[in-house]
């Protein structure tokens, strides 16, 4: 059994934010079912910050939790301080993961940042911080 | 495990005998005075050895009887895993005059599959063969694929992930008339469904004790009479000189304790387990839908039943169902260290996203029809849970409805 801290368990067990936003501003879709998880981030954006944030994971208790505490994380902030998001500080918000999970870590923060570019893109803005679009969910862990 | 809103389980359910079964009673008892008392070691020359010697010697009747073979041929080794390893290793090292190919099945354990890689890497030549959907290997693939240099074929009984049971008797039959050897894992297997050496026509055959009730780290490799094995270790005398080390007797007087019991319960076990069995797949399958059973639908062993749910993932499911005090296991991605989903069900040509959702219950002697109800009640809304989730499942839900 994987060794799960407290923080992931409950983030898993009781997930934050779960769920889609019909009329969303922007949607970042990451990973794939090889490599084992699969994220969905479904943003609103009110005055550059964000309104809501929701979202759909396929995936090991890790990536759930991961999820969860991403959208956490990133509700209410404005769109400079929620692409500051990095796997590093999901994975130590949620008090660490086993060392085979990080790459879930990594999904979390690469799907919404996908959703705030999808925003600005859409909305033809540029935002401070927001990193060119890369390969993703091709982060394999380590 | 912590949980942050810990309950206590309505019922506790171990549905993973796949993994290791508890020891009986009985065995524990067998086992006791060996770790106390009869403490000599069976090689020395004074009386101190004399008992344990003996109850090496009665184990190994006991282990030969089990799999209709001649005590002689038994080789104790510590695991399944070790077994397999001197089998594939010691057959094909001892075959090097007369060739160097090897076959094996692609949804071996993989005590057999690295075994055999290993010896690719030192240069000897492997053929894969594949299997069919239900994970049946076909004997004419085998036999097609038999060169004048094959030394060796190894193709287990019983996959441990999928539960079906190989024919090998018709495997062996082609890999025989072509004069190769012929090795079978029979660890999921042995103690748990009739395994008779004879009739599988087999040259080497490994079996292990926590299969049926027997303690961890004990296991054996029944070699046919003749048959040149190089040991994997060098050292004393022991087995032989096939598995040098002293003997940890307590473990071998529980496997051979196992065994006895084994052959005197094993009907009574298998149709106790094998209506459990049904009853789970049925109630399973009916409950929960876009649920598919993995594996041969008949042609399996008695107390496995598993699964593939789609458009979510097994580990989840795994941490849900234990929440729940239920004990059961996946092939998925996730819950292997190195993050690649089963290479069984891979090889039964089931996509990865499938593949993800697989659910493995093995059922023991401890199990009755209240624990059967229990998860088959609980199942529904976990995997609910867990769809509401899924990108998957929404994208399923929205394409059906146009």
């Amino acid at each position: 059994m994987p060794m799960y801290s407290g923080k992931v368990m409950d983030h898993f067990m009781n997930p934050r934010n779960v769920g889609e936003i019909k009329d969303a501003d922007g949607i970042g879709e990451v990973g794939n079912p090889v490599c084992g998880d699969m994220m969905t981030f479904f943003i609103k954006v009110k005055d550059n910050r964000l309104e809501d944030v929701k979202f759909q994971t396929f995936g090991c208790g890790a990536a759930v939790a991961v999820s969860s505490m991403t959208s956490e994380m990133a509700k209410g902030k404005t769109l400079e301080e929620a692409v500051k998001i990095t796997p590093s500080l999901v994975a130590q918000e949620l008090e660490g993961l086993p060392k085979n999970k990080y790459h879930c870590s990594n999904l979390g923060a690469q799907a919404l940042q996908k959703a705030i570019r999808d925003y600005a893109q859409k909305k033809g803005i540029t935002i401070e911080g927001l990193e060119e679009e890369k390969g993703e969910g091709d982060e394999e862990g380590e | 495990m912590t949980t942050g809103n810990e309950k206590k389980p309505e019922r506790r359910v171990y549905l993973d005998y796949i993994a290791t079964t508890p020891v009986l009673p009985e065995v524990l008892e067998a086992m006791l005075p060996y770790f106390s008392d009869v403490y000599g070691n069976p090689q020395s020359f004074h009386s101190w050895g004399d008992e344990p010697g003996e109850a090496i010697e009665k184990a190994r009747e006991q282990v030969a009887s089990l799999v209709d073979g001649s005590p002689d041929e038994i080789v104790f080794t510590s695991t399944g895993s070790e077994a397999n390893n001197l089998a594939v290793k010691g057959l094909a090292q001892g075959q090097i005059g007369k060739g160097k190919h090897i076959i094996v099945s692609a949804i071996e354990h993989f005590s057999v599959l690295n075994a055999a890689r290993t010896l690719e890497k030192a240069g000897f030549e492997l053929t894969v063969v594949p299997v069919g959907k239900y994970g049946l290997v076909d004997p004419d693939e085998v036999a097609r694929n038999i060169r004048e240099d094959t030394i060796l074929v190894s193709v287990m009984h019983a996959n441990g992930e999928v539960g079906t049971i190989q024919p090998i008797a018709e495997i062996s039959k082609r890999v025989k008339e072509a004069g190769v050897l012929f090795h079978t894992d029979a660890v999921a297997s042995t103690g748990n469904v009739p395994v008779n050496l004879n009739e599988l026509g087999v040259d080497a055959l490994s079996l292990a004790a926590n299969q049926f009730y027997g303690p961890k780290g004990a296991a054996a490799l029944w070699v046919r009479k003749r048959t040149r094995l190089i040991p994997l270790m060098d050292g004393g005398v022991q087995e032989g000189g096939r598995r040098p080390g002293t003997e940890n007797v307590p473990a071998i007087v529980g496997l051979g304790k196992a065994a006895e019991l084994a052959i005197r319960d094993m009907p009574s076990r298998m149709t106790k387990l094998s209506q459990l069995r049904d009853r789970l797949i049925n109630g399973l399958l009916t409950a929960v839908d876009h649920t598919i059973l993995t594996g041969h639908p008949t042609q399996r062993l008695p107390h496995h039943a598993s699964f593939c749910v789609e458009f979510i993932e097994g580990e989840a499911m795994l941490l849900l169902l234990n929440s729940q005090g239920i004990a059961a296991s996946s092939g998925s991605a996730c819950t292997s260290r190195a993050l690649k989903a089963s290479h069984v069900l891979i090889a039964m040509g089931l996509p990865h996203e499938i593949a993800q959702g697989s659910l493995l219950f093995s059922l023991g002697i401890g199990n009755n029809e209240g624990d059967i109800d229990y998860v088959v009640e609980k199942m529904p809304p976990i995997v609910d849970r867990l769809r509401q989730m899924s990108p998957l499942y929404a994208k399923f839900i929205k394409e059906k409805r146009g």
